[in-house]
């Protein structure tokens, strides 16, 4: 057997599953890593000391000991647990814990003074957070979170530990049959690299872009 | 008047003429450094008082006490019928609503126009309407002369518009007292005169004023009273033409290097 | 829920799983240790080589770091695995494992030490080469000790991801500790259970890397030592 074109839409698919586990990964990681940046710059010490316990847990953590985690845990409360489930809250866990570290950063980095003059003007914590400091803060985080959302993607890989079919389980399927390892991780390789590369520049042009304004 | 770090007798007033701001014995510390050092003044309603002294004599720090970015240790500051105390949280909402500052850089939202940086804290914190809000932005801004700069950003203005933009920020809160933090200080020396020009309208229309400045020439020709700081104390204060007659060894010091 | 958790297979007499786990812990430590050191070497020698007047060979280290960085180590892992295995290259799942992590950290290293060289001043070197430093001396004795001592808290966060990433070399049937952990789970179906202690090993050794590095960082660098991380 040669590969096909059968194959290549096979392929196709499971790349679809890749971008639409790295959509649900990060959407669920970010909604999880603001809670994690906001809780990590609360005035209150309780707050602080769990984010960050979150933080250093998670990612002492490996994604697919986590993946296995929910598949089994999810499945002791008697559902049946579909893969894409389990792997995309597993991803979204893993994620919150990077994103909130890197957003936590951005916040700080936000200058005292802009604190202080939200706070002279009376504005509450929390319209000094939404109106003045997260604005500010979401300009300095896009290098970086753009950069990890290049992670997530070859995140997603790690769901073939529990035989999700995306990208990787695909090529590893086909590969079953054919026995054309080059030919078919080259092909998969061609595709992780055709998502993420554009990616990875465009965070690096504009970090670069962020640099030269900021000095 | 000479004041060498005695605290007045506490004056029993009537409330009308109550001082705008007043400081009782107020200490401020970061850590073991004691930065104030048990100061008291008191600065009358339409009262344009300027603190003056050489860097880390305290000053800026004890302008900052007032607003609350700089928590005091002991003592209490009168603000406006609230009082500003060590562990006080509670009125500090209260105080800021009353009391708009100018800092040495400006600070203006990098990310907001000129107009919505005016216009953030009347309708956040007022809940002024945003029509409403906008005319009070068209108001101030022609107060500080800048009524066609409206929809720029900060960055699109040279440093002493900045600073007025950041004058009439504070003024849209309509407050009883305004402070300003060597705002001429980080100006180049063409444009303070823009910035000081606007002062000293405010101050003739009769705003309370704080300011903690460098420019001997301005507040010996606006202050209603100037204070003295030296080591963490009120060593000198007087009327304006306190400057010319310094009466401690340290004042004149101060005065002859022209600092 | 109404589970009962049950630990109690890790020490059934008749098969004593703790001591399987502690093996795939051990072969994780060594996996882990090896690709650290083969991936440091080949991660500084690559930096260096970005540096060089070859414009070929600094095109060649960018291709090999943008592929690694760009894809995920699970593909580089097999391709080398399964495809140098068709073309008669076997090697045991180990050793595959030990090549496709060096291969993997090395660009990551690499970029990172880069970037710590580049933020050695002009100055520096101006001042070396003045002192007659030839090129090799320049590099060892005055721009990569202030670089690597720069980048240390980035290198040492970037191994212990690796070390969490050995977790997939299960995948090739690398017997470490993920490894175990399938298999224990496969006899005892006590999935939950044998991952929670698979976390907890895995969080020790996050702990015990950082640790180290804490410790070589304070053994290598006697200014850092004095007065504190540079700037």
């Amino acid at each position: 057997m040669t590969f096909s074109l059968a194959n290549l839409v096979y392929l196709l698919q499971g790349t679809l599953w890749t971008v639409a586990l790295a959509l649900l990964s990060f959407v669920g990681g970010g909604v999880l890593g603001l809670a994690v940046a906001l809780m990590r710059v609360s005035r209150f010490g309780a707050l602080r000391f769990a984010a960050g316990t979150w933080i250093q847990v998670i990612q002492g953590i490996p994604l697919p000991v986590l993946i296995f985690l929910s598949y089994f845990g999810l499945g002791v409360t008697g559902f049946d647990v579909p893969a894409l489930a389990a792997a995309a809250l597993s991803i979204a866990v893993n994620s919150s814990a990077f994103l909130g570290d890197i957003w936590r950063g951005c916040i700080q980095a936000v200058a005292k003074t802009q604190w202080e003059a939200a706070d002279s003007l009376a504005l509450n914590g929390f319209q000094r957070m939404v109106d003045v400091v997260l604005p500010q803060a979401i300009r300095l985080a896009i290098p970086a979170t753009i950069g990890f959302s290049v992670q997530i993607i070859k995140n997603t890989s790690y769901a073939v530990v529990i035989g999700f079919i995306e990208l990787t389980q695909s090529g590893k399927i086909i590969n079953n049959a054919l026995y054309e390892p080059f030919l078919i991780f080259t092909i998969v390789g061609l595709v992780y690299f055709a998502l993420c590369s554009p990616l990875s520049n465009a965070s690096r042009r504009l970090e670069a872009r962020l640099r030269a304004r900021g000095a | 008047m000479t004041l060498h770090a005695t605290a007045p007798a506490p004056a029993v007033e009537p409330a009308a003429a109550a001082p705008a701001v007043r400081f009782n014995a107020v200490h401020k510390s970061f850590g073991t450094l004691e930065v104030l050092k048990g100061i008291s003044f008191a600065v009358g309603r339409g009262e344009v008082v300027c603190l003056i002294g050489r860097s880390g004599s305290g000053k800026s720090t004890a302008l900052r006490c007032i607003n609350g970015l700089e928590r005091i240790t002991t003592g209490s500051i009168d603000v406006c019928g609230h009082v500003v105390s060590p562990d006080g949280r509670a009125d500090l909402h209260a105080v800021r609503k009353r009391v708009g500052i100018v800092f040495q850089s400006y600070n203006l939202f990098p990310h907001l126009t000129v107009e919505q940086n005016i216009t953030l804290a009347p309708r956040r914190v007022k809940k002024t309407a945003p029509a409403e809000a906008r005319a009070i932005a068209a108001d101030v801004l022609a107060k500080v002369g800048l009524s066609d700069k409206r929809d720029s950003y900060p960055e699109q203005l040279s440093g002493g518009q900045q600073q007025r933009v950041a004058i009439a920020r504070a003024l849209a809160m309509q407050p009883e007292v305004m402070l300003f933090d060597e705002v001429t200080s980080a100006l180049d020396p063409e444009l303070t005169g823009e910035v000081l020009k606007v002062m000293e309208d405010l101050a003739r229309g009769g705003m309370t004023m704080v300011l903690v400045t460098h420019e001997m020439a301005f507040a010996s020709r606006v202050a209603d009273k100037i204070i003295f700081m030296h080591q963490g104390r009120v060593h000198e204060a007087g009327p304006r033409d306190m400057l010319s007659r310094p009466e401690t060894p340290e004042l004149r010091q101060f005065v002859g290097t022209g600092l | 829920m109404n589970y009962q958790f049950d630990f109690s297979f890790l020490w059934d007499p008749d098969n004593s799983y703790w001591r399987d786990i502690l093996h795939g812990t051990w072969l994780t430590v060594e996996l882990t240790l090896l690709a650290i050191v083969l991936g440091f070497t080949l991660g500084a020698a690559c930096a260096i080589g970005s540096t060089s007047r070859m414009p070929a060979l600094r095109r060649a280290i960018a291709v090999y770091v943008e592929v690694i960085r760009n894809t995920p180590l699970l593909v580089q892992t097999f391709w080398l695995f399964f495809g140098l295995a068709s073309i008669g290259f076997k090697f045991s799942a180990f050793t595959a494992a030990v090549i496709a992590l060096t291969v993997n950290i090395a660009a990551y290293t690499s970029e990172i030490i880069r970037s710590g060289i580049e933020s050695v001043r002009k100055g520096q070197i101006e001042a070396a080469e003045s002192l007659g430093l030839s090129r090799m001396q320049l590099l060892f004795d005055v721009v990569l000790p202030p670089a690597i001592e720069r980048v240390l808290p980035s290198l040492s966060g970037q191994f212990v991801l690796m070390m969490l990433a050995t977790s997939i070399m299960a995948q090739i049937s690398t017997e470490e500790l993920m490894a175990a952990a399938s298999r224990i789970q496969s006899e005892t179906f006590r999935g939950f259970e044998i991952y929670i202690v698979v976390a907890v090993v895995y969080l020790a050794l996050t702990v015990a890397l950082r640790f180290a590095f804490a410790l070589l960082a304070w053994a290598a660098f006697p200014r850092r030592r004095r007065l504190g991380t540079p700037v």
